[in-house]
């Protein structure tokens, strides 16, 4: 049985503002499908006694003081900015989402 | 359809998600600083801004600031949490997700009491989370800013990754009509709370505090819950309370016309009191949330969370029975106090050595109207707490009477200095020697010989208009009940 299908492979290309044709909705349901079969495989053989590993280091507690460093200049900030204007990145305009 | 229509009709279920940032020096992964109004682009850096190869370290300040939240609101700090990735694609953050807290938050099952109408609810708290705030749009070409028409955004990553608590309520219910001052009582309650942390100045106006309202309407009597909506951009408190009434009104209309609401995000707007629809809920939930691989867990050690603990201050529903008890006030008067945001204010004049029933009176009468003229908050005006209780010092001492105590106040106002200053410059001073009223009384006998008279006579009242002449004379200066009993002495009826 498919894992996943092709219409989720769409939701998932347009969440990522991904444009993906016919024939690579196919190609990466497939694909997918191939991936998350294998992780299924793992996933037989884990035990309630084996935590989920989200982190490869065995560290917890990881913090900086609260200490103000120094910040880009703005010119610096939009160097790579596509696009600027009044010292603010210019974007395209968003429709059908909120501000 | 009217609010007591739709209220006769369905129970509200009430959720509210109010997002504070904290008042840390720097950035919640990064060294830049949090100032408000800072020009724009100017307080970013490579980790704020999702440059290629920079790395997020979380701030301690921050965790010790939601620690601390989440105990003075009954939660429990979990053993062990992570941060979680939210995938979205929108502008507002440029690594294309935000860094929050999933299904697992730091903060646990609490609640908040608060009143209304002298009734208490108890309002559940699901969960107290941290993330970090996104970049502020401006919409460019459209209409006052609004997305809708828009050309194109322009982007400011300042408030991008400043510490942000999110506190989610449980659903509160049996609230009925009462259910939008529950909504507001609940946020007025919460912003007391954290003001007394000293964690954040949680300025609405600012946006430092901001409220979304879930409102869901069900039949009376009913047992399922009907379909929900989130309106956000509530930005005041009186906003709290337009927004819950506004979308029980809204929601009433469409399920008595038998149709059916759609869950969806609202968009609230402070000049209408209404709110527009935005986005449907159903495809914009698809965050795609992970663990953070970029940060390690959480695991606050007890040890630390107990100090945290010992660090409480009185939270403001203790201080409130204490100060009613102290100050002797009825559940009214407690209530006008706390209204008048003067709970601060009076303390501080009490503890600079004046009298509770004088502190009070002060702030609450001759302070709170000149607030209410000037249309700012009792807080802001200037005058301190020192200075008030120094002129109440001035009239126990009989060197000044309320009249001239509250020239006093107008000057203090308007910068003339401080009471004693003031006192000074005016030549404000109680007449009380008597060699000098008895001279004006005199005169004003000699000059007021009806009612002078009439006192003779044994008609003491009119003695008052005798005292008003002193007053006048003296500019408001006499020891008024001095100078009545030299009246009423002058005049054979005492």
């Amino acid at each position: 049985m498919s894992a996943i299908t092709r219409d989720e492979v769409a939701h998932l290309a347009r969440l990522s503002r991904l444009a993906l044709g016919e024939d690579e909705l196919d190609h990466l349901a497939a694909q997918l499908d191939v991936i998350i079969s294998a992780v299924a495989r793992v996933q037989e053989v884990t035990a309630e006694d084996i935590p989920p590993t989200s982190h490869a280091l065995p560290l917890t507690n990881v913090y900086r003081p609260d200490e103000v460093r120094p910040s880009l200049s703005p010119e610096e900030a939009l160097a790579g900015a596509p696009a600027a204007e009044d010292q603010r990145f210019r974007v395209p305009r968003i429709l059908g989402e909120e501000a | 359809m009217g609010y007591d229509e739709a209220l006769a009709r369905y129970e509200p279920v009430l959720g509210l998600e109010t997002h504070i940032e904290l008042g840390t020096a720097s950035k919640m992964f990064c060294g830049c600083p949090t100032a408000f109004g800072a020009p724009p682009n100017t307080q970013v850096c490579p980790v704020c801004l999702g440059l290629p190869g920079s790395l997020p370290v979380t701030n301690r300040a921050a965790i010790e600031g939601i620690i601390r939240i989440g105990l003075a609101l009954n939660c429990s700090v979990v053993e062990w949490c992570r941060f979680a990735r939210k995938n979205y694609f929108y502008p507002d953050m440029p690594k294309n997700y935000q860094i929050s807290q999933y299904d697992e938050p730091i903060c646990i099952d609490g609640h908040l009491d608060v009143e209304v109408d002298g009734e208490t609810y108890r309002i559940e708290i699901e969960r107290v989370h941290m993330e970090e705030d996104t970049g502020k749009s401006l919409h460019v070409g459209g209409a006052t800013g609004r997305i809708h028409g828009a050309d194109h955004s322009l982007v400011d990553y300042n408030r991008a990754g400043i510490p942000l608590v999110e506190i989610v309520t449980k659903p509160i219910t049996a609230t009925g009509d009462r259910a939008p001052l529950v909504a507001r009582a609940y946020v007025t309650e919460l912003r007391a709370l954290i003001r007394t942390l000293g964690v954040s100045d949680v300025r609405m106006e600012e946006g430092s505090l901001r409220a979304d309202v879930n409102v869901s309407l069900m039949p009376r009597g009913a047992t399922e819950w009907g379909t929900r909506t989130e309106t956000k951009n509530v930005n005041s408190l009186r906003s709290v309370e337009r927004a819950v009434r506004s979308e029980i009104e809204r929601q009433g209309g469409v399920l008595a016309a038998g149709g059916r609401v759609v869950q969806e995000t609202r968009h609230f707007h402070e000049d209408t009191g209404r709110s527009t629809s935005g986005r449907s809920k159903e495809e914009a939930q698809d965050y795609r949330y992970f663990p953070e691989p970029d940060l390690v867990p959480m695991a606050p050690p007890r040890a630390w969370v107990e100090e945290l603990r010992a660090t409480l201050p009185e939270l403001p529903a203790a201080r409130r029975r204490r100060v009613q008890r102290e100050w002797g006030l009825s559940d009214l008067e407690l209530r006008d106090v706390v209204n008048a945001g003067a709970v601060d204010l009076i303390e501080e004049t009490v503890a600079a050595g004046a009298e509770p029933a004088a502190a009070r009176k002060w702030w609450m009468n001759e302070l709170s109207r000149r607030a209410t003229e000037q249309g700012v908050e009792l807080a802001e005006l200037p005058i301190t707490a020192g200075q008030v209780a120094r002129i109440q010092e001035l009239i126990t001492a009989g060197e000044l009477n309320d009249k001239l105590a509250r020239q006093v106040f107008e000057g203090v106002l308007a910068g003339e200095g401080g009471p004693d200053e003031v006192v000074a410059a005016r030549g404000l001073k109680v007449v009380s020697d008597d060699g000098e009223l008895a001279s004006i009384v005199d005169k004003v006998i000699a000059d007021n010989a009806d009612a002078a008279d009439k006192v003779r006579s044994g008609k003491v009242a009119a003695a008052g208009a005798l005292v008003g002449a002193v007053m006048k004379a003296t500019r408001g200066q006499a020891d008024a009940a001095r100078a009545r009993e030299l009246i009423l002495d002058r005049l054979g009826a005492s």
